[in-house]
């Protein structure tokens, strides 16, 4: 139990990997065997991840549950973890997404072995970056995600899958080229790389950086403003903030459903939670200095992500731009924030943050359960076009119940988690930023607009004859898979204390 | 009288290539099982050596000198320390996987893994040399095999230009930067070649600021340096498989190493005035590397061309004169070394299939070859600096040296990273990707056991180091600062 | 000096001289004695008498410590004249062996016996430090090498090659002889050592001095075929019998440097800065001419000769750094060229004799031809091109050593641009050796006994004295410290 006690972060972390080895030691030709290997090695750190959850004690100071280690000495980088309010419900949404998305992955039949290693390598990369306390390691398992979802959408993707693969990896490399950079030279300036240190010595740092043989030297404020624009970039591409959204309707709709749901459910997350964990910690000033700036784009997001949503003819598409729409609040909320600190409307800044971290958590629910019910009509019609589709809720009522379900989750009707979060990022953002506020709340008009669009389109008006005699309903697999999903979607949405307990505590702190 | 081992390094190729003479020319199994043997000797060695090397101590360990040519101060003078010590690892590894890789080779095998051999032992001796005369001594013996190796093993189209256009570029270098030597050993009037005893010589501030540009480009040229990198890509396309990744996978660390030997730890002050030059051909190199990487249409010359960008990153890193620098230049040279024999491999049995190189007649052959495709995205990622692989460990530090002299230059090569990411998925999307075309089914045959093993042997390095980098960080970081210490800080 | 001086220690210092005319005498006495088809062992009778002499000479005519010169000023009994003695004959020895076997030249014993005296004529050049003992022991060496290059009489080639060089030498001795009899008529001395003491203590005007210098210099620079006086080597090389290519290119060549090297450090201290330039001069025109005629070769001879004048240039270079570490260095580099160039022609010899040719462009599919033959090839070319280990690469570190230690830069810079292009033709030999494919790839190439002897001889010291060169080149050093 000790054991457990102390190294709990790693053995989640690096099960996933043990779980892609043992994958790989499964004959390629026996599909079966690989499907369910993986999906129990995937099991493997949500348990452990729960059993997190419960140990994880939300009143206690800092990071919990650390971990550190010997790793790249001769730059004074180490092998540290450790969680907080923040990184917790975030290491859970991840452990709870993979083996749903291996389990609608059942469909897959190419390469099973190679998509189910890249899967599980996929989860240890995201949650490395959840529980990095070294910005070293933070940028490695950034990095780490991005290669195996570059060849999730590359190779089992759909048609357009090269070019949405290739704009997906270049767009994210561009970002993560700033992040490095920044990381680079915030490491220099401090000579650490350990967040912890660094943010205990940030105000503090003084000693400009000389250059060599040439008489001008960067002081550290410029270090500083460099390193936070880098940071911005890198994470507003991530998110994606308006206008660096467009690689993420081409990298949702080619992806393969699984892809979708990791990619939207938690590879957004990444972007927001940099923002959070980096951003503004480390720049108060800067980050109030802008965040009306960050506030128009997130507005831009929600409003014109919605309106982007609207107008699509393709399913995929449509859900893609509404996660621009989504992760538009999760922003919003952490430009409040950002504005919040240190004025009298602190307290609507923690509202906010409180929001936006809870909001993080159910996109993630939403997006993941809305992408998995396109790619089962997909699976079933092998097309995505509205207009093609329709009247299915006579031949699956099933579908189209749960359809509706997550459907209404995402568009934040009152009781499911939805609601909550956007409630709470509206009301903490407020009054911070009224009229950025009262634009995104005409957003969540157009939300409704495209989300009933979508349901009506699917399931009501006339019935394309095309599909009376095919198998559309869901099958119990999937719904097995929807599941936990629509479970927690309630559940947060009728008693969400159980985890904004966990987040306030952590977001008090930091914030408050 | 300590345990020779870096004797038996340094030999023991080029005895079982004096070996190999003997046999009968047509016995080519018995050739080649040979070969194997001393390959796997000197790796052992090699092994043996980089693990016991003792960290805590650092410093210049299993020395060995016996007077050579006493009349001027020349000995035999092996030694290796964090910087050298990774190199010859380096080259045993890739002695050994380009004796499995070129299993395959039916004409005069004997004369191949000979010259082969001959060219090891340059290599090695370059790496462990302790005196001035002897590494130029041994540098030179590392050139002209390559000669024949590519003239009469390579590429048929380019194989007679390539091969003589490599030899001379490198034999001018060589023998300008052997009058820098020379230049050295009078002006000290120590009568010693020995460099430990060079370092402590005291040149003037002039004469450091007129020789080390000899010095320097001298061997920087074997390490591919703009605008004399032109030799590499045309040498790597024409050489053969195993030639291939000897040349860019070791041969052109020779320079560099050199280059840094010599240049920086015997000339500091020199090298000080000349880093400004240094930085900005180096960020030539990388980021023009890239460019042309990037719009080459034949698989080899896009490997070729990415050994000069990634070269160009050991040469800045050199160029920063600082502990992050040189410690990211020493580890890239390992990585690169590792990551670019395992292309060269990959880009062999590829081409041993499909009779051509041409990146769009090519498609598919992941199918076929599911663990070369593995190795050759492997290598990717690492040639791209992906996290997780060496190539990060490597590129991370030299930057970090960067934005510590010439931010402005951190900020350029770092956009090569982003192109060489492009060029390597399109690479990997082109070739192993896609429809295999129809004249090449059921004409690919899968690859063989040792293949396999060269491969797997590769690019396990190549991740072990990236995910665990203390196994040589340390160790590298040492070296640098034993040439830092001569450098005088900064 | 009178003859009174007369000492056995005199007798052992000209013992090789004389033990060489007794073996040219021998050799002629048996070849009166046997049939015609009977002596193709005279090769080998005179390749074990000059090894018994090189043995002999090696044990007993070390020079001492006392008074070197002997037989009234004539000749000068020291190391610099003892190592040459031994070069020398070493490479008689060589040159003897590779005519084994030749037709028209192995079953005559004037040959040999020629061979034999041309080689007593060089020990001689390398002692002499008399003008008139000098004089006299160039025509000994010349004449008998005029013969044997036109030797092949019924080859028109070596007939043109043997008037040729008889032409040429001809003219640069009467100009030699002229710039003699100036000096002695300057000094009055015929000595060359008390010529210089009367130079140094005389008020002669420096460009009567030089003017004279440079007349003796053209007969020296005859010998060793520096630029411009290299027009005879190619014509005469490519026609005479190739074991006298060799000889010529090695021997000859090594002996003018003798008679240079003890000439010029004794007799021209006194204008030094002019005659350094003029050598400067002379071996940059030497290496550079030499190696881009070469370029353009078709006959692998004519290729050698070429090369042969180039290295001559790079010798040069060391006496240019007028030292004792030049010095030693131009000793170092002309033996272990005599070295590498005898084996380069040993199997141009075997080639020439099993393929009829000796056209670089036949040499294609020699490797596979015969693997051992082209290894040889491999060793000397890359030698000749200065290749570690071989010997080539220390002989040119140690001659651009010499130059950057007197600060002559540039000239080691030209050395070692000169040393590129001669890279590249070796290479380009090497190329057509390896390869290039013929037809006759199958029709393997028998390597006859004695030059399989001959060339491992050389290929191993090639390689031995490369990488443990530190006593050859000592007793290099010896040699030159004694001259200074």
């Amino acid at each position: 139990m000790a054991f457990l006690q102390e190294h709990i972060l790693s053995l989640i972390l690096f099960s996933p990997v043990a779980g892609a080895l043992l994958v790989f030691l499964v004959p390629g030709d026996r599909v079966r065997s690989i499907r369910w290997v993986a999906f129990l090695a995937s099991l493997v750190p949500l348990g452990l991840s729960l059993w997190l959850w419960f140990a994880f004690d939300p009143g206690m100071q800092g990071y919990q549950f650390v971990e550190q280690a010997i790793w790249y000495e001769a730059i004074n980088s180490s092998y540290h973890l450790g969680v907080d309010g923040i990184s917790v419900p975030m290491v859970l949404l991840t452990t709870l997404l993979t083996p749903l998305a291996i389990l609608i992955s059942w469909s897959v039949e190419q390469n099973v072995r190679t998509y189910m290693m890249l899967f599980l390598m996929l989860a240890t990369g995201m949650l490395g970056v959840f529980m990095s306390l070294d910005l070293l390691l933070f940028f490695v398992f950034w990095e780490v995600g991005l290669i195996p979802m570059y060849f999730l959408i590359n190779q089992w993707g759909s048609e357009n899958r090269e070019y949405a693969s290739f704009k997906f990896l270049i767009y994210t490399m561009a970002g993560s080229l700033g992040l490095l950079l920044a990381i680079q030279l915030i490491g220099v300036a401090a000579g650490t790389f350990d967040l912890i240190t660094i943010t205990q010595q940030w105000s503090t740092l003084s000693q400009p950086l000389t250059m060599l043989g040439l008489p001008i030297t960067l002081s550290i404020a410029t270090v500083k403003k460099i390193a936070f624009w880098a940071f911005v970039v890198a994470f507003a591409i991530k998110v994606p903030v308006w206008p660096f959204h467009t690689w993420l309707p081409d990298a949702h709709t080619e992806a393969p459903t699984a892809g979708s749901m990791i990619l939207a459910g938690v590879l957004l997350k990444l972007g927001a939670y940099g923002f959070l964990r980096l951003i503004l910690p480390l720049y108060p000033v800067e980050a109030k200095f802008y965040a009306g700036v960050l506030a128009l784009l997130a507005t831009l997001a929600i409003v014109l992500g919605a309106f982007a949503a609207w107008g699509q003819d393709d399913f995929k598409r449509l859900v893609a731009y509404s996660s621009v729409n989504h992760m538009g609040f999760v922003v919003l909320g952490i430009a409040a924030a950002a504005f919040a600190q240190a004025t009298p409307l602190v307290a609507d800044g923690v509202i906010a943050v409180n929001g936006a971290v809870l909001q993080m958590f159910n996109h993630g629910l939403s997006a993941a359960g809305m992408f998995l019910l396109v790619g089962v009509v997909y699976d079933r019609a092998h097309t995505r076009d509205l207009n093609k589709l329709g009247g299915l809720f006579p031949l699956a009522p099933m579908y189209g119940g749960i359809l509706i379900f997550t459907a209404m989750a995402s568009l934040g009707l009152p009781g499911l988690n939805g609601f909550v979060s956007e409630f709470l990022v509206v009301r903490g953002a407020w009054p911070v930023f009224s009229f950025y506020t009262a634009l995104s709340m005409l957003g969540l008009l157009i939300t409704g607009a495209y989300i009933l669009k979508g349901i009506a389109k699917v399931l009501h008006g006339p019935l394309n004859e095309e599909w009376v005699g095919h198998e559309m309903e869901i099958n119990r697999r999937e719904i097995l898979a929807m599941a936990p999903l629509m479970v927690l979607m309630l559940f947060i949405g009728v008693w969400p204390k159980w985890i904004l307990s966990v987040i306030n505590e952590t977001v008090l702190r930091l914030f408050g | 009288m300590t345990f020779p081992l870096l004797s038996i390094i340094v030999f023991t190729p080029i005895t079982f290539g004096v070996l190999l003479l003997f046999f009968p020319a047509e016995n080519h199994r018995a050739i080649r099982v040979t070969a194997l043997i001393g390959a796997t000797i000197a790796l052992g060695a090699s092994v043996f050596a980089y693990f016991s090397y003792d960290q805590a101590a650092a410093g210049y360990q299993f020395i060995e000198k016996v007077p050579w040519i006493p009349t001027f101060g020349i000995s035999y003078h092996v030694g290796v320390d964090g910087m050298n010590l990774p190199l010859v690892l380096l080259t045993g590894v890739v002695m050994f996987t380009g004796v499995l890789i070129s299993w395959g080779i039916d004409d005069r095998p004997r004369d191949f893994f000979a010259f082969l051999f001959i060219l090891a032992t340059g290599v090695f001796g370059v790496f462990a040399s302790l005196d001035l005369f002897q590494l130029f001594f041994f540098y030179e013996i590392a050139v002209f095999p390559m000669y024949l190796l590519i003239a009469i093993w390579g590429w048929k189209v380019t194989r007679e230009y390539a091969a003589m256009k490599l030899t001379l570029y490198l034999f001018v270098g060589s023998v300008i930067a052997l009058i820098g030597g020379l230049a050295m050993y009078f002006a000290a009037g120590m009568n010693s070649f020995d460099m430990l005893e060079l370092e402590s010589a005291g040149f003037s501030t002039v004469f450091q600021k007129i020789w080390f540009p000899f010095v320097f480009f001298g061997f920087a040229v074997l390490g591919g340096i703009f605008p004399v990198h032109n030799w590499s890509p045309d040498g790597h396309v024409a050489a053969p498989t195993a030639v291939s990744m000897f040349h860019a996978g070791v041969l052109m660390k020779l320079g560099a190493f050199a280059s840094l030997r010599v240049g920086i730890m015997l000339l500091p002050e020199g090298a000080k005035f000349w880093a400004p030059l240094i930085l900005a051909l180096a960020t030539v190199n990388v980021v023009y590397g890239a460019f042309i990487a990037s719009v080459q249409t034949d698989f080899k010359y896009v490997i070729g061309f990415s050994s000069v960008s990634h070269m160009g990153l050991v040469l800045l890193g050199f160029a920063t004169l600082n502990l992050d620098g040189m410690t990211g230049a020493g580890i890239q040279m390992f990585s690169h070394g590792v990551m670019t024999a395992l292309f060269f491999a990959v880009v062999g049995m590829v081409y041993d299939r499909a009779h051509t190189r041409e990146i769009p007649r090519l498609g598919g052959f992941a199918k076929l070859m599911p663990l070369v495709a593995v190795a050759f995205i492997i290598g990717g990622l690492v040639s791209m600096g992906m996290p997780g692989f060496s190539g990060f460990i490597a590129e991370f530090p030299i930057f970090m040296g960067l934005w510590q002299t010439q931010p402005i230059v951190a900020i350029i090569a770092a956009i090569s990273i982003v192109i060489t990411a492009g060029y390597i998925m399109r690479v990997v999307g082109r070739v192993f990707f896609g429809e295999l075309p129809a004249e090449f089914e059921g004409k690919i045959t899968p690859i063989n056991n040792l293949d396999r093993l060269a491969l797997v042997v590769l690019a396990a390095i190549l991740i072990l180091i990236g995910v665990y980098p203390s196994i040589m960080a340390p160790l590298v970081e040492s070296g640098a600062e034993a040439v830092l210490a001569l450098v005088g800080g900064a | 000096m009178s003859f009174s001086n007369f000492e056995p220690a005199t007798i052992l210092a000209i013992l090789p001289e004389i033990l060489l005319l007794g073996l040219a005498i021998i050799i002629l006495l048996v070849d009166l004695l046997f049939k015609r088809s009977e002596k193709s062992f005279l090769g080998w009778l005179t390749a074990i008498g000059l090894t018994v002499i090189l043995v002999v000479t090696l044990a007993y005519s070390r020079p001492t410590g006392e008074d070197p010169l002997i037989l009234g000023g004539m000749l000068r009994h020291d190391w610099p004249a003892y190592t040459f003695n031994i070069v020398l004959i070493f490479a008689a020895a060589i040159t003897a062996i590779l005519s084994v076997g030749i037709p028209e030249i192995a079953d005559r014993g004037e040959y040999f016996a020629l061979l034999v005296v041309a080689t007593m004529g060089m020990n001689l050049m390398a002692a002499s430090a008399d003008l008139v003992m000098l004089f006299l022991a160039i025509e000994t060496t010349s004449i008998p090498l005029y013969i044997l290059a036109g030797f092949l009489k019924g080859d028109n080639k070596s007939t043109e090659s043997g008037l040729k060089y008889f032409l040429f030498g001809a003219v640069t001795s009467a100009v030699m002889l002229y710039g003699f009899s100036l000096l002695y008529g300057l000094t009055g001395e015929t000595n060359i050592y008390r010529l210089a003491e009367a130079m140094r203590v005389g008020e002669l005007s420096p460009l009567l001095l030089g003017g004279t210098a440079l007349l003796v210099l053209v007969g020296f620079a005859f010998k060793i075929s520096a630029a411009p006086f290299h027009f005879w080597s190619p014509d005469v090389y490519e026609g005479a019998p190739t074991p006298i290519t060799a000889f010529i290119s090695t021997a000859s060549k090594a002996a003018g440097f003798a008679v240079l090297i003890r000439f010029m450090l004794a007799v021209f201290p006194a204008i030094e800065a002019e005659w350094t330039w003029i050598l400067a001069i002379m071996a940059t025109l030497t290496m550079t001419i030499g190696n881009i005629l070469a370029l353009a070769q078709t006959n692998i001879k004519r290729l050698l000769a070429y090369s042969s004048v180039a290295h001559a240039g790079y010798a040069l270079i060391g006496l240019v750094a007028l030292s004792t570490l030049g010095t030693a260095s131009v000793v170092f580099y002309l033996a272990t060229y005599i070295l590498t160039n005898l084996a380069a022609f040993a199997v141009v010899i075997v080639f020439a004799r099993a393929a009829g040719s000796e056209e670089i462009a036949n040499y294609a599919g020699l490797s596979r031809r015969s693997p051992y033959l082209s290894l040889a090839f491999l060793i000397a070319m890359l030698s000749l091109g200065g290749m570690p280990p071989l010997v080539g690469f220390v002989a040119k570190f140690y001659v651009f050593a010499a130059a950057v230690q007197s600060g002559w830069i540039w000239l080691a810079f030209v050395g070692v641009l000169n040393a590129i292009i001669g890279l590249y033709y070796y290479l380009t030999v090497l190329k057509v050796v390896y390869l290039y494919r013929s037809e006759e790839d199958d029709n393997l190439i028998p390597v006859p006994r004695s030059y399989a002897f001959a060339l491992a001889l050389c290929s191993l010291a090639i390689i031995l004295i490369g990488t443990l060169s530190a006593p050859w080149f000592n007793w290099a050093m010896n040699a030159a410290q004694s001259l200074f």
